[in-house]
């Protein structure tokens, strides 16, 4: 060791961190996120496996039944079952934020002098991709076994876009959960507990209309239902509508209630 | 190395408390440039939990803090950007290798890209883990954990390192690479904090030592002032009747000028010794007032013995040592 050290004590300006090194450190710890999500494959099962099995499975019993025969289900049900999916990945990323949390490297992330938001921000972004994931393959298997999405090209792409954003804001909720929870299997617990309400009383796979009135309302006021909606928009006809609207502001009424939640909470852990 | 005015810590009247339950209690430090300094004490003894306050991780209750001058809690960015800290438990990355481990470290410190790779590869070969360098962590030894994990606390060559119980658990042989390359460290300017409850430890690398107990500071000098004040070595007696122990104080006083600490429900007396040889003037003598020894060992001072004659009670307290060891950790649980 023959070099001093650079840092000089006397040398230090400002005490917080800029948004450029901010945006790197987010960077960073979202690379970070992937290398985690590269080791070890089975935290993809929920974005890969699932989209094979449910959409297949959910279009061949659901699909007599509810729209008379498969194929004119599909249009409804893919995107349900986008929705549903990000969904369920938004889970796994509360859980995955607590069990980190738990680890040794954590308390290093702490003692560093970096944005207090980029451990929290970092997985999330990486979690993009997983979005990214789940909405491409139920696509490729819907068109497998004969959806044909109105939109074309476009469209899918737009709905593929709006997934990832739904997933990022719906996730908030979940990294609240998993700040606050004490442990994983907690954080799973409640999650599930929020997750099949938010998937069930929605448009993901029925129609609301036949729903009792408190239910329909609930329903159709539920940030999935809307994020479903503008999908089946964007994808079936590629229409940007009125829908497509309402999804965003959807999105934006989550993020701004459990952002602000979450950061706050997450900087009293830190 | 240029030497610059001023403490590296300053801290007065620290204090943590947990409920009823005070775990710092209003300890004062001053840490000067470049020296290492080493905070001494059993398990629970609030070491953690004071080096954990003074590195912005835990809320400081009452009084202040602050290294280079800068405030701990006012300025807890910039005394982040002063500090590296090594924990008691490594805090890498297990799903990445340590060349991974070493380069995320890095660039979230602002290192640039050839940078961060240059100075990770720099460190791995000083701490001898370029072989294993694209191992994952998980295969990794103990020791070499230990290693990286300074080597990660080193990557912007901070100016001040905090070590807590570097060496705690690991085996003979790698204590004393661990050792060697602390030295290493404060060749190149560094000070250093380190905590420990070995007294052999604080002995080879400290400057200057606090002993502290139930978060208290009880002592503070070198490691030669506190080995002096309670003698050079120490002669112990396990008796078979523990109604001869005021014969082996009265011996003691006598004989060797000291006081003997006696601990009655262990039949146990223990004589401070000024010289190694006294022991033979006062077995000689217990021999001829007829008291029966059962065991006898003759000791240099253990962290032990500094604490019984600082505190007047025993380290553990009457529970084994291994039974104290989770107490730090509770307490911050309890946060």
């Amino acid at each position: 060791m023959s070099t001093t050290t650079a840092t000089d004590p006397a040398d230090l300006g400002i005490d917080r961190v800029g948004l450029a090194d901010t945006v790197t450190q987010t960077m960073t710890l979202a690379w970070r996120a992937t290398m985690k999500m590269r080791r070890s494959m089975e935290v993809m099962f929920d974005v890969t496996i699932q989209p094979l099995i449910f959409t297949g499975m959910f279009a061949y019993i659901f699909g007599g039944a509810i729209s008379g025969d498969v194929q004119s289900y599909l249009p409804l049900i893919i995107p349900g079952l986008i929705g549903q999916t990000v969904l369920t990945a938004c889970v796994a990323t509360g859980v995955q934020l607590r069990t980190d949390m738990d680890t040794g490297v954590f308390d290093r992330f702490k003692v560093l002098p970096i944005s207090r938001i980029a451990p929290l921000a970092g997985p999330m972004v990486a979690d993009l991709l997983r979005y990214f994931i789940a909405s491409v393959l139920t696509f490729a298997v819907g068109i497998a076994i004969g959806y044909r999405p109105g939109g074309g090209v476009p469209g899918v792409a737009a709905a593929v876009l709006l997934a990832m954003l739904a997933g990022w804001s719906l996730a908030w909720i979940f990294t609240l959960f998993g700040i606050l929870g004490r442990n994983a299997q907690g954080v799973q617990a409640i999650s599930l507990l929020v997750m099949f309400p938010l998937t069930f009383l929605s448009n993901a796979f029925v129609p609301t209309d036949t729903m009792p009135e408190p239910l329909q309302t609930f329903a159709e006021l539920n940030p999935v239902s809307l994020v479903i909606t503008a999908l089946r928009d964007l994808a079936n006809d590629g229409a940007v509508t009125a829908g497509v609207g309402w999804a965003l502001l959807g999105c934006t009424v989550i993020i701004a209630i459990f952002a602000p939640l979450s950061v706050r909470a997450f900087n009293r852990r830190m | 190395m240029t030497t610059q005015p001023g403490l590296a810590v300053r801290a007065s009247g620290l204090v943590k408390q947990y409920g009823d339950h005070r775990a710092v209690d209003g300890i004062d430090l001053e840490v000067h440039h470049g020296e290492v300094f080493g905070v001494l004490g059993p398990n629970g003894a609030g070491k953690t939990t004071m080096l954990r306050m003074l590195a912005t991780l835990l809320r400081i209750d009452e009084g202040r803090a602050e290294i280079f001058g800068h405030d701990v809690r006012a300025e807890p960015h910039a005394v982040r950007r002063l500090l590296g800290v090594t924990g008691q438990y490594a805090s890498v990355d297990e799903n990445l290798t340590a060349t991974e481990n070493l380069w995320l470290f890095a660039r979230l410190q602002g290192l640039g890209r050839t940078e961060a790779r240059t100075r990770g590869a720099e460190l791995l070969e000083q701490f001898d883990l370029t072989e294993a360098a694209k191992k994952p962590i998980s295969a990794f030894s103990g020791g070499m954990r230990r290693r990286l994990d300074l080597a990660a606390s080193l990557l912007t060559r901070p100016p001040l390192i905090f070590l807590d119980e570097p060496t705690t658990g690991l085996d003979p042989r790698t204590r004393g690479q661990m050792w060697d390359t602390i030295r290493d460290l404060v060749r190149t300017g560094c000070t250093v904090l380190l905590t420990t409850q070995y007294l052999d430890e604080a002995d080879q690398l400290a400057d200057r030592i606090a002993v502290i107990d139930r978060g208290r500071k009880v002592a503070e000098g070198t490691a030669d002032e506190l080995k002096s004040s309670v003698g050079q070595s120490a002669l112990q007696l396990q008796l078979a009747d523990p109604s001869d122990l005021p014969v082996v104080a009265d011996e003691a006083r006598r004989l060797v000028g000291e006081e003997a600490v006696l601990t009655p429900e262990a039949r146990r007396a223990n004589v401070p010794l000024t010289r190694t040889d006294q022991a033979v003037d006062v077995l000689v003598a217990l021999r001829d007032r007829g008291v029966v020894i059962e065991s006898v060992t003759v000791q240099k001072p253990s962290l032990d013995e500094v604490f019984l004659a600082l505190t007047g009670h025993d380290t553990h307290d009457g529970t084994p040592a291994s039974g104290a060891d989770d107490h730090d950790l509770q307490m911050e649980d309890a946060r």
